[in-house]
């Protein structure tokens, strides 16, 4: 890992405005990026994961959205970029690849076309040029008969292959940051482990920095640097694979981690989730967001809790629990030799 | 393709024959519609009346009778029995002005409806976006016979900016004349088409805008104007392209019979509401085939521009 961190996000905010009042997506999000690291960002579907993607692209500008905060690119502002300086850095600073590869390709018109698009949008090459580089692209993310299938429509691929298609896209221009959003959650599992493995790969070759956005712990596992834990638009924890994983402090991770699915363990009948409703995001408890759902509420808890190093000799891993780090590492529950722990009360 | 074709041939037959075979049947049946009595004249004797029906085969069978029919029709010999003038030629006189007026009118509700459609999309839920929709809804509501007799009294008879009615052809007028004569007919038609297809655009452009693609479009960097035209708009045609050439259709086979006789056109539309009033068969029976055609010709040519805009639609 670099020390000049090229992505930097500070205390990020977005809210959208709806008729049944303001919705607070996106809540005082910040973390840094790496030249070529991993981030992964994980956390229950809701919780502010592709607002917070998107927005670094501008693709949630409306009318209806408010920002606050700050996202630097190379130092260049992006929140407040006019949307010419914006749609420069799209596609090649910044590449994003969405959630469902079905819906994610113009249905109308040549996959290869949909890429030479994106190239000639950003380098003055010639159609032929284009062509060439979009070819060797759809080699790279191991599409066979590339110079058949680039003239191939969507309609035509499986949706594994889509979703290579858009990897391809997405690398068109050599981005500095790549954003996946749920890149494999639409996606069977052994064709999930193929994507990944892709993705790992072209971080290896190409140095490209990533932001793997997922609701599922047990994905990042090979893959990521880092880990930012979302809860109610705000990151909760945040620290290295490691560190999330062996020494987690926010309750909510430690939930988490309990329910992940292990590919090594028989499937249990039913996942342990967390107990609770998902939060609202238009009315939320004061200070920790977590409270209502969390088994370990003391007096503090009311009192907003920064993301900040509460553990002392691990810099870097912050989080927003007011519980002392003895008192934490007392009450979750770790199971002797496993990645992760087991939810409370879950273990069979 | 050429598969496509032939069945669709054979399909475009077996419609016209379909079609015709009803008409007859429903004026065979009506009651009053005995044309001999009426060839034979008011005061003709039984005697006279039963030479007619043997002279123009009125005492044949059904189905004689309508084979009769067909035949003449595709000869063109058919005879029409009030006026006792050839059918066909009728029809090859009118059909310039119908074709004039549909041709026309079906391009400018096609432009103007997308234009404002799209604007509307664009602007959705502002005050110009509100004007434009009721303005739609007024288009769509009002009839062509009132709105047609308005703009012809106002704006041809009293203003004198147009012509009042009639149809002047390019061979005879020269281009100016023709085109002066058919602006409001061509307003007036395209009037309600331009409320629908205003409408059909807008939240097709609305629904599309919303689609993943989009999305990722947007985020390949690319000019919001591409965006807008490639991605949004391309796909939101589908639907407005299959629905111009239905209604195309419609109108050059004669459908816009009200516009037709509001503005006096004598076209294709006008002889058929002439000839039901005379329940004059010959006539009913050529232009119901010549509407007939056209409407099957032009489904055939949506699917197969429908097949070419959508990759995922196989002619089969
Ligand atoms: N344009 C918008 N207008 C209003 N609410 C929105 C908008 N986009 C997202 N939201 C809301 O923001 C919240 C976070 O969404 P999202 O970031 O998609 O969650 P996830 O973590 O599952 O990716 C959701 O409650 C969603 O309904
Ligand atoms: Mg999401």
């Amino acid at each position: 890992m670099s020390t000049q961190p090229l992505l930097e996000v500070d205390h990020l905010k977005v809210d959208f405005r709806t008729d049944e009042g303001l919705v607070h997506a996106v809540d005082d999000v910040s973390f840094r990026l790496g030249q070529s690291e991993v981030l992964a960002v994980v956390g229950e579907s809701g919780s502010g994961k592709s607002v917070t993607a998107m927005t670094l692209m501008g693709l949630t500008r409306s009318p209806n959205a408010r920002f606050e905060g700050s996202a630097r690119l190379r130092g260049q502002e992006l929140i407040t970029a006019s949307d010419d300086e914006l749609r420069k850095l799209r596609g090649k600073e910044i590449a994003m690849i969405f959630q469902d590869p079905m819906t994610s390709l113009n249905p109308v018109h040549r996959i290869g076309k949909q890429i030479v698009e994106q190239i000639q949008a950003h380098d003055d090459v010639s159609d032929a040029e284009a062509r060439d580089r979009v070819v060797t692209l759809l080699d790279r993310v191991g599409i066979p008969r590339s110079r058949e299938r680039i003239d191939s429509y969507p309609h035509e691929f499986s949706g594994g292959m889509r979703q290579r298609v858009m990897i391809a896209m997405a690398l068109s221009c050599d981005p500095g940051v790549l954003i996946a959003d749920e890149p494999t959650t639409a996606l069977d599992v052994t064709i999930q482990a193929q994507i990944l493995r892709e993705m790992r790969d072209l971080r290896e070759r190409t140095g490209t920095s990533i932001i793997l956005v997922t609701h599922d712990l047990g994905v990042v596992a090979d893959i990521a640097d880092r880990i930012a834990v979302m809860y109610s638009g705000r990151i909760v924890e945040t620290g290295t694979l490691d560190e999330i994983f062996y020494d987690p402090q926010h309750p909510y991770t430690w939930g988490l981690l309990g329910s992940i699915a292990r590919i090594d363990r028989p499937r249990p009948h039913r996942l342990p989730s967390i107990p609770g409703q998902p939060p609202s995001l238009i009315d939320r408890p004061e200070g920790c967001h977590f409270r209502p759902r969390c088994r370990h509420e003391f007096e503090d808890c009311p009192k907003y809790p920064e993301l900040e190093g509460r553990i002392g000799q691990a810099p870097g891993h912050d989080d927003r629990c007011w519980l002392p780090v003895e008192e934490k590492r007392d009450r979750r529950v770790v199971a002797d030799g496993q990645i992760g722990l087991e939810a409370e009360g879950a273990t069979a | 393709m050429a598969r496509f074709i032939v069945r669709r041939l054979i399909g475009m037959a077996i419609v016209m024959l379909v079609v015709s075979f009803l008409t007859f049947l429903i004026f065979f049946k009506i009651p009053g519609g005995d044309p001999a009595d009426r060839l034979a004249g008011k005061y003709a004797t039984p005697g006279q009346v039963a030479a007619v029906e043997r002279e123009w085969g009125f005492d044949k069978p059904f189905w004689i009778q309508y084979g009769n029919m067909m035949e003449k029709t595709f000869t063109g010999d058919l005879i029409s029995y009030t006026r006792q003038d050839k059918v066909v030629e009728r029809i090859i006189d009118g059909a310039p002005r119908t074709f004039s007026l549909a041709i026309g009118a079906a391009l400018i509700w096609l432009v103007l409806g997308v234009a404002l459609g799209l604007f509307s999309a664009l602007r959705a839920g502002a005050l110009s976006d509100r004007f434009l929709t009721v303005l739609a809804l007024i288009g769509i509501s009002m009839p062509v016979f009132w709105l047609g007799a308005l703009a012809n009294y106002y704006l041809g008879y009293k203003a004198g900016l147009f012509p009042d009615g009639g149809y002047v052809p390019i061979s005879e007028g020269g281009l100016w004349e023709w085109f002066k004569h058919m602006i409001l007919p061509w307003s007036v038609l395209a009037t309600l088409f331009v409320g629908v297809y205003s409408r059909v655009l807008r939240n097709q452009v609305l629904d599309t805008i919303n689609d993943d693609y989009v999305r990722t479009a947007r985020a390949k960097g690319i000019s919001e104007r591409r965006v807008m035209g490639r991605h949004v708009l391309r796909n939101s045609m589908i639907p407005i392209v299959t629905l111009w050439g239905l209604d195309f259709g419609y109108v050059l086979g004669g459908g816009a019979i009200l516009t037709e006789t509001v503005f006096d056109l004598q076209g294709v539309g006008d002889y058929f509401a002439e000839s039901i009033g005379a329940l004059d068969v010959p006539p009913v029976m050529a232009v119901v085939l010549f509407g007939a055609f056209f409407i099957v010709l032009l489904n055939g040519i949506v699917d197969i521009v429908y097949a070419a805009l959508d990759p995922r639609i196989r002619l089969s």
